[in-house]
């Protein structure tokens, strides 16, 4: 029987995603897709799904499931969230098999602004210009184009058993390490002069609480501009840093519009645009320049880490068991049921 | 001609930059490249992002090295000359009276216009489609006649309904879907210039040609009917 995703409650902003909406920004079209990346295709890597599949992005305002009809296995990787299986408190990314009338709660834990419920099988909403990616702005993809609202139903078809126990995921390869963010100068650094980019990149500016998917506004002495604030509108990046004239900058995240008209300082570079992402609002970041090379080699870097087999450990009544027991690869099929020792 | 600017934004997107001004020219030969890149099929190419006077192209870095797109860009710019492309002009049913041209009479008076002139200047030419943005589906078309060059709005106005025909800073725009806007609404086509479940999605081209034909309510009830029913009602024909 198909397993059907039902949803609790669900606060702002809980959504379908996937890779997002390629090929149609010059119909002015949205990307959308995961705000970070690198946990969304860790989650789907962690129970074998096809790079891309879609999944259920979670906001700090929590997600509630059960499951109707059959067991479901999932995978939740992303921010450090609070992860409740029928009440037991579980790691932040995990691996579990939800059983018919099990509740699993996702709420704001430590830190991290988004993670990624990703499902053994595929969430069954339509694909809109070819992905189920969520535009609640244009009202395009995911579940009607809105966010996940209790009583809401998602029907997981090809559901498959990926998961023998719960086990905590190695999500090491996402690991900050506390940086700045790494951004690439341009494309219009030339609408700035030098002293204000070398403040643009000194200042520790502060995630204002208006940060959204579309963009995260912030906070600190504004920018001056060199050459006026408004550019014949062109296309946008994700991770591009626009300075309209109130000189305080905004990175454009996932569903930014396809153009603007503002000039653009600077570019968080793709290896970072998930540690950017799992800012929340009221934190500080700093920005740190790096060559176009520096950010390709840290690209490959991060593109090599995640092609890793996917580690997980099995859990031991909610707690990480010891040390001597081995991560395994989750989708091979061979972790053993570890959890009658009784330590 | 001004040499090609390559600027970038981050390490997946180039913007090749032909100018900084929105001139029909500098837009030919932003789609005479996309067109001659759409051919090359380059493995890495994601998709590029045609504007009034630059294309991007967002690319995967791993696939496709920086330095051989550009050498690409530029091989294919050389070759490229700015020749006809099929294009086409469309001629879209658009009503001004109320409930539909909201906005008419407002920025009518603003430019010292009867509504009645202001809907003869704006049907009376072709208007071309020089890029989409802001939303799907929004069409930004210049050629306006200069009469009509209404400043935008100082605020937002409420969200104006789906398919609206709008002007604002010297252009003209089709908006799909219903948003606020610094734009004045001087009308509304029963044509849907986007439809996400039709085939195609999206009817006009980036560089074809739109010429508005006023209608009144009642014959746009009659072709939103037909639209409703999955009909095209606009009319196409071959540029020039």
């Amino acid at each position: 029987m198909t397993p059907m995703l039902a949803v609790l409650s669900a606060g702002p902003g809980v959504t379908v995603q996937d890779a997002g909406r390629r090929g149609w920004s010059r119909w002015g079209v949205t990307g959308c897709g995961a705000m970070d990346p690198a946990a969304f295709h860790l989650a789907n890597r962690a129970l074998g799904n096809e790079a891309g599949a879609a999944a259920i992005e979670v906001a700090t305002s929590g997600l509630e499931i059960t499951v109707e009809g059959g067991a479901l296995d999932v995978a939740i990787v992303g921010g450090d969230f609070d992860i409740r299986l029928d009440g037991r408190r579980l790691t932040a990314t995990v691996g579990l098999r939800l059983e018919p009338g099990g509740r699993l709660a996702i709420r704001a834990g430590v830190s991290g602004a988004w993670c990624y419920l990703a499902v053994a099988g595929t969430i069954d909403v339509p694909a809109v210009l070819g992905s189920r990616a969520t535009h609640i702005r244009s009202g395009l993809g995911g579940l009607g184009g809105r966010g996940l609202g209790a009583g809401d139903r998602l029907a997981i078809s090809g559901a498959r058993r990926v998961i023998e126990t719960v086990s905590a995921i190695d999500a090491g390869v996402l690991e900050a390490d506390g940086g700045p963010i790494r951004v690439v100068l341009g494309p219009q650094a030339d609408h700035f002069t030098d002293d204000q980019i070398a403040a643009f990149l000194e200042r520790e500016w502060r995630l204002s609480p208006r940060s959204d998917r579309m963009a995260y506004a912030l906070e600190g002495p504004p920018l001056g501009h060199a050459r006026g604030h408004d550019i014949v509108s062109d296309a946008v990046a994700h991770g591009a840093i626009q300075v309209p004239g109130s000189g305080l900058p905004f990175v454009l995240m996932a569903d930014r519009q396809p153009t603007g008209g503002y000039p653009k300082i600077a570019t968080v570079i793709g290896a970072d645009l998930g540690r950017m992402a799992q800012i929340r609002p009221g934190g500080t970041v700093r920005f740190r320049a790096v060559t176009s090379d520096e950010a390709v080699a840290a690209r490959r870097t991060l593109a090599d880490r995640l092609t890793r087999p996917v580690r997980s450990t099995p859990m031991v009544r909610g707690e990480l068991s010891t040390a001597d027991l081995i991560g395994r690869d989750l989708v091979s099929g061979v972790v053993d049921a570890h959890s009658d020792d009784g330590r | 001609m001004v040499p090609l600017r390559f600027l970038d934004s981050g390490e997946t997107m180039l913007v090749v930059e032909f100018g900084s001004t929105i001139d029909v020219m500098l837009n030919e030969r932003v789609l005479a490249l996309d067109a001659a890149l759409a051919g090359a099929a380059l493995p890495g190419v994601i998709e590029t992002t045609p504007t009034f006077r630059s294309l991007a192209v967002h690319y995967e870095p791993l696939v496709l090295d920086r330095a051989r797109l550009v050498d690409h860009i530029l091989e294919l710019e050389r070759l490229a000359e700015v020749t006809e492309r099929p294009a086409r002009t469309w001629t879209f049913p658009c009503c001004y009276t109320l409930p539909h041209g909201e906005d008419l009479a407002e920025v009518a008076a603003r430019l010292a216009l009867t509504p009645e002139r202001l809907v003869e200047l704006h049907t009376g030419r072709a208007l071309r489609v020089h890029m989409y943005g802001f939303s799907p589906g929004f069409a930004y078309l210049g050629g306006l006649a200069p009469e009509l060059a209404a400043s935008r709005r100082a605020h937002p106005r409420a969200p104006h309904p789906s398919d609206a025909v709008m002007i604002a800073g010297g252009m003209s725009a089709v908006a799909p879907l219903p948003m606020p806007t610094g734009w004045w609404v001087i009308g509304r086509t029963p044509e849907k210039v986007f439809a996400p479940v039709r085939d195609p999605a999206f009817l006009v081209a980036v560089g074809d040609d739109i010429r508005f034909e006023a209608i009144d309510a009642g014959t746009f009830e009659a072709l939103a009917a037909r639209v409703a029913a999955g009909e095209v009602v606009a009319r196409v024909e071959a540029k020039r």
